[in-house]
């Protein structure tokens, strides 16, 4: 067992655990957050992604004592109690059908916005085409991210208004 | 820390002695109050139907909570419900919440299925919140000593008529009281009071486009699943399973496990194996530690893959219905100026849930609580009660949302094997099955061999269709069985009698005056402790059903060189048969709507040109499931260099009477003609002689981004020939729009290639080689 100390949504957490252990269940089991999800064990579906220096990291197959970054999931998307735009484009396009792997597309899409600011058709299907859905939500997610992009822009012309509404 | 924290929150509730609490949406769907009541011994009776107040709770505060005994498998039911109640009930949407599905805290309706959430239980729904309507006017009539018809009522709020100073709010009447009106009905489905539920007319949130109440929980991470579940104590179990089908264990070999760091104990009995450590990622590494001798089974449990189709047609049936006979089709196909033959496979599909199955289970004070996103909490509850042999009301299932669920899924399988550990090692424990293990061994939807014959008189017109649909279903397994999961089966418990399976016929309006129709099962040769086990997957047989029946009706409408819409319009219209449901009206309506949507101008399949390396083509279907029609169009680019199958655009038209939420409606069609996509293109359980060899999302592929189409047309039809009538029903939406999907694919295909697809799924390599066979390729 080791001390290892990670930074997830601002704030440090130190926990005895061994280092090969894969992020995810420090992050659900020691940390506490409930975002990031066990899909497949083997960074092929996306349910377990989060935000490292803007890139999305699947952490089911990250060992935890290789991070030293901090470390955003879902659950710190949203700043001083105002959701992040992605999280409103989504409310907002209704894209959930069960949800559970919307972590994976929320994250991921995010982080694509992060290299894409306004992506075209073939970013979005290349961007995301890891993130996998078995409701089948794909078509609303290309919808959700185009939506985002405009609401990432227009809190950037008129930072005083970012985060207002989308708590439909 | 715990996100549930539930040993300050369980003392804090049981100081205020709240043990079992009314207020509130968050209460009994949200775990940390089951937790705490899982502290008490039991038992837990089911609430009693025949009590409004099982149904509805009135606060201090003017709202309302509905309890309802359903589970929302992701399709925005619970949202559905309340708009259907609030109308009744006349108050405020946005003062009602929705409690779903927990055995000892709502009825037993089920929980979900059929896609009967909105057309089956909807009315009880409906029909109890207008009984609280009633009795709540009456409570006020009683009050201002004015006759109920001197009342008005609007957001529960009622006043005199003749002196509105005259007012009362629902929760100053009944608030944080109980009604004590006791309801009647033989059965769930039939609960009513004496109030009648209001004419369409006079719904007001019905019909509204309201976003569903569960979605901000699930993009903010506060969402609690039923994975998150969080118990004192618990421990975490991962399974081991047999390497191949049938394996018998023959000894497990403790001291490869036993010095691993936390752990705990190895559980074994008959061919079930666990592995029990204090934390998750123990309990994964240890499951992969863990060895066992196994012995194979003699024979083979099955036969390949490749050759399933072969053996399905050679084997003897276990059950057959009797045929479904109209006119004289022998003589009819004889007589036929053109005689079309065709043969179509379907291969066993999988649910193979985004999560891999999971639950968590309780077993403090005797009694036995399992955390479940099962959509059948109830039935849960019996099975598992039967399994270990506990009494009934010392068992309860706390529904708490998971993944996907279309049918009978491996969750039913966790929650036995949850509860069956929790038992063994007087500890919570929560058990998660692997990406393999769901994908492996999950229940699936059953293989099909079709062989159909059709017959065209000198006009063209389809005057004979011979049908034989045959299943591999035998020892289908149904819902939380205490017979039939999947670790009774690993500890050698058998089924007297194992269901005989189902196989189905099409589902058509279609006027056909010479018809047979004959389905039958038959059995894989180890039905028993197999990963190739049947239960239901989303209209258990319809996809398949209409794959080739309406694939056929095509081929037929080639053959017949007409269009393949007119030629199925032209059936419909000619129908002048029984017409329960007003369905072959609304057929019409569906198939003409779809194609105006869709823009369709009429002309024969396939096209005939074939250059370029892309060639597009359109296909549609159309089909219905109980009431609810269904007309779908397809358009798709083959590449002919890769043989990749592009669904580029879809038109859904789609009448399931009165629509409750248009929006929520929008977005379960677009999910579910993509779920079927997904099963047209790439789906299929594959295996080797004593294995499934599907392990994970690249060796068992689903549709993905990539493969999105780029157009959606959805148009939601009331086809009733009296739309405005004040009673029109609301019937089941969701599984009807996975039936005509594949069909409509295969169509298209065939129109943009001439070649057809007889075999799903459509994967590149397989499309690629039919059309080098047919000399399309490029």
């Amino acid at each position: 067992m080791s001390r290892i100390t990670l930074t997830v949504n601002g704030r440090a957490h130190t926990v005895d655990v061994e280092q090969s252990v894969p992020l995810l269940y420090v992050l659900r089991n020691d940390v506490g957050v409930q975002g990031p999800h066990f899909g497949c064990g083997l960074g092929q579906c996306g349910a377990c992604t989060v935000i490292i220096n803007g890139a999305a990291v699947r952490s089911c197959v990250t060992p935890c004592s290789s991070v030293k970054s901090e470390i955003t999931t879902l659950d710190g998307l949203a700043k001083n109690g105002q959701l992040h735009p992605v999280q409103r484009a989504w409310i907002e396009e209704q894209v959930p059908q069960c949800g559970f792997c919307q972590n994976g597309q929320i994250m991921t899409a995010t982080a694509l916005l992060n290299r894409h600011p306004n992506p075209t058709d073939a970013e979005i299907r290349e961007g995301m085409n890891g993130a996998l859905c078995r409701c089948m939500t794909y078509y609303r997610v290309h919808a959700a991210i185009k939506r985002a992009a405009v609401l990432l822009r227009a809190d950037a012309a008129t930072p005083e208004t970012a985060g207002k509404g989308g708590a439909a | 820390m715990s996100p549930f924290a539930p040993v300050s929150r369980r003392a804090f509730l049981a100081s205020s002695g709240m043990l079992v609490v009314t207020v509130g949406a968050a209460s009994m769907a949200d775990p940390f109050e089951a937790v705490v009541r899982a502290q008490a011994g039991g038992p837990y009776p089911d609430p009693d139907f025949r009590q409004l107040d099982s149904w509805i709770a009135i606060h201090e505060d003017n709202t309302a909570t509905f309890s309802v005994g359903k589970t929302d498998c992701g399709q925005g039911t619970g949202t559905a419900f309340r708009q259907m109640m609030s109308d009744e009930l006349d108050i405020a949407y946005d003062k009602t919440t929705c409690v779903m599905g927990s055995t000892d805290d709502t009825v037993d309706q089920g929980g979900s299925g059929g896609s009967d959430a909105i057309q089956t239980d909807g009315w009880p729904m409906r029909r109890v919140a207008a009984e609280a309507r009633r009795v709540l006017l009456e409570m006020a009539s009683a009050k201002f000593a004015v006759p109920v018809e001197a009342l008005a009522v609007s957001n529960a709020v009622i006043t005199v008529k003749a002196d509105p100073s005259k007012r009362v709010t629902y929760g100053a009447l009944v608030g944080g009281k109980k009604f004590h009106v006791a309801l009647t009905g033989a059965n769930i489905d039939a609960t009513t009071g004496v109030a009648k539920v209001k004419p369409v007319q006079a719904l007001h949130y019905v019909g509204q486009e309201l976003p569903r109440y569960d979605i901000p929980a699930k993009v903010t991470a506060t969402q609690k699943w039923a994975v998150d579940v969080k118990l004192p104590g618990m421990v975490h179990a991962r399974n081991v399973k047999p390497p191949v089908a049938g394996a018998t264990l023959v000894s497990i070999d403790q001291s490869s496990v036993r010095d691993l760091p936390g752990f705990v104990k190895v559980v074994s009995k008959g061919n079930y194996v666990a592995v029990v450590c204090e934390r998750e990622e123990q309990a994964v590494t240890a499951a992969r530690r863990l060895k066992c001798e196994w012995k194979k089974p003699d024979a083979a449990p099955f036969p390949k893959s490749d050759d399933l189709f072969t053996y399905m047609r050679g084997a003897t049936a276990t059950s057959a219905q009797r045929p479904i006979v109209h006119g004289d089709p022998d003589a009819a196909l004889k007589g036929a100026a053109k005689v079309v033959e065709a043969q179509y496979d379907m291969p066993f599909q999988g649910h193979t849930a985004f999560a891999p199955a999971h639950a968590t289970a309780d077993p403090s004070n005797g009694q036995m609580t399992i955390y479940s996103n099962d959509m059948k909490s109830y039935g849960m509850r019996n099975g598992v009660a039967e399994f270990l042999q506990m009494p009934r009301d010392n068992v309860r299932v706390v529904w708490v949302e998971g993944p996907q669920g279309y049918g009978r899924t491996a969750a039913d399988d966790a929650g036995f094997e949850a509860a069956y550990l929790a038992k063994e090692l007087g500890r919570p424990v929560r058990v998660q099955w692997m990406r393999d293990e769901e994908t492996g061994w999950d229940t699936k939807g059953p293989a099909f061999t079709f062989t159909m014959r059709g017959g065209l008189d000198g006009k063209g017109n389809l005057v004979a269709l011979d049908y034989e649909g045959r299943s591999a279903d035998y020892n289908h397994v149904g819902y939380n069985e205490a017979d039939t999961v999947l670790i009774a089966q690993l500890m050698g418990v058998r089924k007297a009698k194992p269901s005989p399976g189902s196989a189905g016929t099409p589902s058509d309006m279609y006027e056909i005056p010479h018809r047979r129709m004959v389905s039958d099962v038959v059995s894989l040769p180890m039905p028993f402790e197999t990963p190739v086990r049947t239960g239901n997957l989303r209209d258990p047989n319809g996809p398949q059903i209409t794959f080739a029946a309406e694939s056929f009706i095509d081929e037929m409408a080639a053959a017949a060189g007409a269009d393949p819409l007119e030629f199925r319009l032209r059936m419909l219209k000619a129908g002048t048969g029984d017409d329960s449901g007003l369905k072959r009206a609304r057929s019409i309506a569906c198939v003409e709507a779809a194609a105006k949507a869709y823009g369709w101008e009429p002309r024969p399949s396939p096209k005939r040109s074939h250059t370029g390396e892309i060639l597009t083509g359109r296909g549609m279907a159309y089909s219905f499931r109980n009431q609810t029609v269904v007309a779908e169009i397809a358009d798709v680019e083959v590449n002919r260099k890769t043989g990749r199958v592009w669904v580029k655009r879809l038109v859904c038209a789609h009448d399931c009477g009165l629509v409750i939420n248009p929006l929520g409606l929008h977005r379960v069609i677009e999910c579910g003609m993509l779920h079927s996509i997904s099963r047209a293109l790439y789906e299929e359980v594959q295996f080797d002689g004593e294995k499934t060899t599907g392990k994970d999302w690249v060796t068992h592929p689903s549709l993905r981004h990539a493969d999105t189409p780029e157009r959606i047309d959805i148009v939601i039809v009331n086809g009733d020939p009296n739309p405005n009538r004040p009673d029109l029903p609301h019937y089941g939406a969701g599984e009807t729009i996975c039936k005509p999907m594949i069909a409509a694919v295969a169509n298209a295909i065939f129109d943009a290639t001439g070649v057809r697809l007889r075999r799903v799924p459509f994967r590149a390599a397989r499309v690629l080689e039919a059309l080098k066979a047919a000399g399309v390729s490029a």
